[in-house]
């Protein structure tokens, strides 16, 4: 539930773009994106249950969503940032499930080429970005830092997944930072969990623009119980 | 992309003529022309032909496109508030091919020999339009569903013939937007079925849907025939190839039955079938509505046109920063290529 969590919650984000890119091509791209991480979702959610009613019918409270998928969008450098860092973590951690014999072996499997592409997505942006004009370096920086706190809470363990938080971590490191680097960015140094957000969304404790984001999108369904769509 | 004047004409040093008249030089090329369209042969863009042509089908294919980004606006409206996730991954499914019509058509234009950033610019500043029918709001979930019934309904009526226009590219891109937007079709229809068949909170939504874009949409056709300003000579290029009024009345007559199978009705009470004409009678479309629309004072012109504005910029400094980007790149590949 927690990886269709992520998947669900950073493609509602992505869907907040349509119509507002930078550029058509990138109205095509994040829709793209944010189609396959909802695809991903409805397999993962119905795995646990009725896709709808998990999406639809729990309160914030009960979302295991990383802190890190629900950030707000910002500008396009805060959502370059935060796919990229997502982006190289699914990657690692489908790349893994992939060769492990759980239920999420097969998922895992078809969508690691779906993520390889979004995280390619995400660096070419970041390279483009922090090393293209003085703005968009600053930009970029800005918003590699200030989401950089919330990148700790992907290598919690999480229970019920067989996987290696650790090794996912220093994979995850020696990537994002190479990337970085290329694009004459600054590796953040300050802590990766801040006091208050240690694993917090994994255990339904979320940021505050979270609850506004649910209220949007569960209202039409929740206003028509038992309604069919 | 193709250069946007042919080679011979390029050469020489002819002052553009604008009403589509050929000069004394161009009388046989004109002749060719007029020959191919006659044979039902395709323009490329390389072949010659006369300003006025390359003039209207450059309006044309840039309202074309700049309505489909437009367009994208009243139904990303409800991306983020779709009721399942089903319907949410079919709309933004839909969004994202709008957006990929916009890019086949704003390259169609370019073969003409107009650049996107020029069109787009005339979008921005109001000198070309696009449909008049993205100016309404979508208010509730059912207009989703009557824009892809109805909306996309009518455009693909209007676009199917299309598809045989005597400009290539066009065509070519109509055949692959038609399938697209067929599928769409079915899909807003597919919505408006699973509202009407709901509780009755559900079937009223649709109803009203359907109540507030059903003229909308018959205006979508243009004008009336003894109105439409190009229709003459569009027809006689063969870029159109049915009038406004036998367009429309064709939409009216494949609607009637899909509102009876929908359990909806259509908000015209003079609408009947003419068993003379085999065709149905319809009541008066409202002109004065359709020209206010036209001229910016319609329920929506300044919202989507300002949101328009704003994503292209607030997204300059993205392009910015990929155009350095790349050129720094390209230096880079030169200089290191030299070295070597």
């Amino acid at each position: 539930m927690a990886l269709g969590d992520d998947a669900l919650v950073l493609s509602h984000r992505l869907g907040e773009w349509a119509g507002h890119a930078p550029v058509l091509e990138e109205e095509v791209a994040l829709a793209n994106i944010a189609l396959d991480l909802l695809g991903q979702a409805r397999v993962l959610l119905s795995l646990v249950g009725d896709e709808d009613e998990l999406a639809y019918l729990r309160e914030e409270r009960a979302f295991r969503n990383v802190q890190l998928v629900e950030q707000p969008n910002g500008d396009f450098a805060h959502t370059i940032a935060r796919q990229l860092y997502f982006s190289t973590y699914q990657q690692l951690l489908y790349a893994q499930l992939a060769g492990t014999g759980s239920e999420f072996a097969p998922l895992a499997a078809k969508a690691v080429k779906e993520v390889v592409y979004h995280q390619d997505h995400a660096r070419q942006w970041t390279l483009r970005l922090g090393d293209g004009t003085e703005e968009s370096h600053t930009r970029m920086q800005r918003a590699v830092d200030s989401l950089w706190r919330y990148t700790g809470e992907m290598f919690q363990p999480v229970p019920g997944l067989d996987i290696n938080p650790q090794g996912l971590q220093t994979s995850w490191t020696t990537i994002v930072a190479d990337t970085l680097q290329e694009a004459t960015l600054t590796v953040p140094e300050g802590p990766q969990l801040g006091a208050w957000s240690a694993g917090a969304g994994r255990q339904g404790v979320h940021t505050e623009s979270f609850g506004r984001m649910l209220a949007e999108m569960q209202h039409l369904h929740r206003s028509h119980p038992g309604a069919s769509w | 992309m193709a250069t946007a004047t042919p080679q011979h004409r390029a050469a020489g040093a002819r002052p553009d003529n604008t009403d589509g008249t050929a000069e004394p030089g161009d009388a046989a090329f004109q002749a060719v022309f007029d020959a191919a369209v006659a044979g039902e042969e395709r323009i490329e863009p390389r072949d010659w032909m006369p300003d006025a042509y390359r003039a209207t089908l450059v309006r044309q294919i840039a309202q074309h496109a700049h309505s489909e980004i437009i367009g994208m606006q009243p139904e990303a409206n409800w991306i983020t508030r779709a009721p399942s996730l089903r319907r949410k991954a079919i709309l933004m499914a839909k969004v994202q091919d709008e957006a990929g019509h916009g890019l086949y058509l704003y390259g169609a234009a370019e073969t003409l020999g107009t650049g996107r950033d020029e069109l787009l610019d005339k979008l921005h500043s109001g000198r070309q339009k696009y449909s008049s029918i993205f100016n309404y709001p979508t208010l509730t979930w059912a207009d989703v569903g009557a824009i892809g019934w109805l909306v996309d309904g009518a455009a693909i009526t209007n676009q199917v013939p299309l598809c045989r226009c005597s400009y290539g590219p066009y065509a070519r891109a109509m055949v692959r937007i038609c399938k697209e937007e067929s599928f769409h079709q079915r899909q807003g229809y597919e919505l408006l079925l699973a509202l009407s068949r709901g509780t009755e909170a559900q079937h009223a939504m649709a109803q009203d849907a359907v109540d507030r874009w059903w003229w909308p949409s018959l205006m979508m056709f243009g004008p009336p025939d003894d109105e439409s300003a190009h229709s003459a000579q569009s027809m006689e290029w063969k870029i159109k190839r049915h009038s406004n009024d036998e367009l429309r009345q064709r939409f009216v007559d494949i609607c009637v039955p899909q509102a009876e199978s929908l359990g909806l009705t259509l908000p015209d009470p003079e609408l009947k079938w003419n068993e003379e004409r085999g065709q149905h009678d319809f009541g008066p479309i409202d002109w004065s509505e359709f020209k206010a629309v036209l001229k910016g004072n319609g329920p929506c012109n300044e919202q989507r046109i300002t949101q328009r504005r704003r994503a292209h910029d607030e997204g300059a400094w993205v392009r910015e920063a990929a155009a350095a980007h790349a050129a720094k790149h390209s230096t880079t590949a030169t200089r290191e290529g030299r070295a070597a």
